[in-house]
């Protein structure tokens, strides 16, 4: 099985969120990047099918210069090979055009990428692709197996669960549960030498188009003071919900 | 041209998203000057749409939709915005509509804008505003397609009543094997329990509840409020409580009415994923806990005190309010 791992490059989760440029762009200055959170554990799951089953694993992102350091990390956490597809991602549609053609030509049986991206929770990039290709496509997946040519998914639904059953090729939007948080891989020493040696294919784009643009970014007014309320008086509470909140 | 909504049905009734949507498309089509049609599947009471602005309605009367499947929805969907020539899909932010509206996307060549809170601005062009970085800040987006579909945050809008008499039409689509080459096998729901994503209030609880022998707290204050549960990543991590309860950057997101955070410290990734709701209520011990200075109402105290206290006293105000 040939599997392919999309890897959005996005702020650490505790990252502050600034922008610079009259408010058009977001404001690297200090920040750290990390691999998606929902990507870490659909590559961890890769890797489970690597050790498992024999699978491959490529690893791709779209960006440029900058995210090397990131699919680095996912070489170092044990993916085979790295390609990044040299654009500057401007939307969803455009960088599931590319990924497309990438998942295309290398003919992967099984792309895994993540329900969102932390940064701008497109939530788009997957689905896109699997319509692209022509692919089944199973969202929100919290549980992925691979028996010959068929998988079997558990999908997070709201309020519950749901079982699927497909065909490879398929492209699935994963999270957490498709591995548990405790095996998630921090990459090791050698890890980190043995990534220093694979491949890092940089891919010239198809120049696909967007359809969408970001212009201007705001950030929340910030909030008022907490009113607080004595523990013994929680009559003051339900009073304050009721009338000043309008919240029950 | 005409506006197309994507009205979701359970059983047959209408999710509270879908009046939401039909409520937010009228608003559009007021400004446009057009009317809205919806498109529903196996839906028992189509007529009800006409309270929240709907003129018309697409009902599809399939059993091979009885299970939802994305990609023959996203087919029925296509076909109706076709033969409507809609120029905007509004569809809502629920599990089901996050997944299919990638699919319409790329069927209808359509760009398509998640997580939008406000109504567009037509002046200059098609802008949307929407969340980023998790609630962390809004961002304004331009679509530059023809036909542009917007999925619309739960609860961004409100449900708006707008009486409008409304015309339903029988709407046949074929499907093929195709369209469920990816096969629902089977469906666990847990129907007497509130979901996160339908609740109006969201009771949670963290670390500071020590253990899930002590969950009916939460349980408790829930059911007196109608509430969904839901827990900080810890405690899902712990297994304490499912995976599916786990809110945050990184789990659910939550916007409802009213969210109560138990013994939750209120860690930058919690309040991320929480922050889109408009009342927040803390209780915590710790009067030092980050998510005092997020919160509306806060009560420091033992959380093993304060809240059967609280779920007795709400318990005696809804029996009044009745
Ligand atoms: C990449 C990444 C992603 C993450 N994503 C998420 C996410 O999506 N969602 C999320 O929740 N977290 C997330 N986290 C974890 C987050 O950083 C915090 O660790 C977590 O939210 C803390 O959970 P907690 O508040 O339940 O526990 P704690 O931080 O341990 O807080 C427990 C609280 O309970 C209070 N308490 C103790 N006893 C009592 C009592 N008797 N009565 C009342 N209060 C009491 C304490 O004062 C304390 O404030 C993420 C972390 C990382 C690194
Ligand atoms: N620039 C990118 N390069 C590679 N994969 C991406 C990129 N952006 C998004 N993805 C993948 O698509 C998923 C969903 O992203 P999004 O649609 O942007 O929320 C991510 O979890 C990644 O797996």
């Amino acid at each position: 099985m040939k599997i392919l791992v999309c890897i959005s490059h996005v702020p650490d989760t505790t990252s502050k969120i600034n922008f610079t440029d009259n408010d058009t762009k977001f404001d690297t200055n200090g920040v750290q990047f990390i691999i998606n959170p929902n990507d870490e554990f659909g590559l961890t799951r890769a890797m489970w099918f690597k050790e498992k089953q024999g699978a491959s694993v490529d690893v791709a992102t779209v960006g440029l210069k900058d995210t090397e350091p990131t699919i680095r990390k996912a070489l170092a956490i044990g993916a085979d090979n790295a390609i990044r597809i040299d654009a500057a991602p401007v939307d969803g549609y455009q960088v599931a055009k590319e990924l497309a053609k990438v998942a295309k030509e290398g003919e992967y049986d099984l792309i895994i990428a993540g329900r969102e991206s932390i940064d701008y929770n497109g939530g788009m990039v997957p689905g896109m692709m699997a319509k692209i290709l022509g692919y089944g496509f199973i969202n929100t997946c919290v549980s992925l197996e691979v028996e010959g040519s068929t998988a079997t998914a558990v999908r997070e639904i709201d309020g519950g669960k749901e079982t699927l059953k497909t065909d490879l090729p398929l492209v699935i939007g994963g999270q957490k549960g498709l591995v548990e948080e405790s095996d998630l891989k921090i990459p090791n020493m050698r890890g980190i030498m043995m990534a220093r040696k694979k491949p890092l294919n940089v891919v010239e784009p198809a120049e696909s188009q967007h359809s969408t643009e970001a212009k201007k970014f705001t950030k929340p007014a910030p909030k008022g003071e907490v009113k607080l309320i004595d523990a013994e008086n929680i009559d003051e509470l339900i009073d304050l919900l009721h009338n000043e909140a309008k919240a029950i | 041209m005409s506006i197309l909504v994507y009205t979701e049905t359970e059983n047959g009734k209408f999710k509270k998203a879908s009046f939401e949507v039909a409520s937010y498309a009228k608003a559009i089509a007021d400004q446009t000057g057009d009317q809205v049609t919806a498109i529903s599947v196996n839906a028992e009471n189509p007529n009800e749409l006409g309270k929240y602005g709907v003129a018309k309605v697409l009902n599809v009367k399939n059993d091979q939709l009885n299970k939802f499947n994305a990609e023959a929805y996203a087919h029925v969907i296509t076909e109706a915005a076709k033969q409507e020539s809609a120029k905007i899909l509004v569809v809502s932010q629920s599990a089901n509509a996050k997944f299919l509206a990638p699919l319409l996307a790329v069927e209808l060549e359509a760009g398509y804008a998640s997580n939008v809170v406000e109504v567009p601005s037509m002046e200059d062009g098609f802008t949307v505003k929407r969340t980023a970085f998790t609630n962390k800040a809004f961002n304004e987006t331009n679509i530059n397609t023809d036909i542009k579909i917007v999925g619309l945050s739960n609860n961004a809008y409100g449900v708006h009543e707008n009486e409008t008499s409304v015309d339903v039409n029988d709407f046949e689509v074929t499907l093929t094997d195709d369209h469920f080459k990816v096969e629902v096998q089977s469906v666990d729901k847990n129907t007497d329990k509130v979901s996160i994503a339908d609740a109006e209030v969201v009771v949670s609880g963290g670390r500071g509840l020590k253990g899930p022998e002590n969950w009916h707290l939460v349980e408790d204050l829930a059911g007196v409020l109608n509430a969904a549960t839901a827990c900080s990543k810890p405690v899902s991590d712990m297994g304490w409580r499912s995976h599916g309860e786990h809110v945050g950057q990184t789990g659910k997101p939550v916007a409802t009415n009213l969210y109560i955070a138990i013994g939750i410290s209120g860690a930058i990734q919690h309040l991320a994923g929480i922050s889109a709701s408009k009342i927040k209520v803390v209780i915590n011990n710790d009067p030092e806990a980050p998510f005092f200075k997020a919160a509306d109402y806060g009560i420091v105290g033992d959380a093993f005190e304060v809240v059967p206290k609280l779920t007795e006293k709400l318990r005696e105000f809804k029996a009044n309010n009745a």
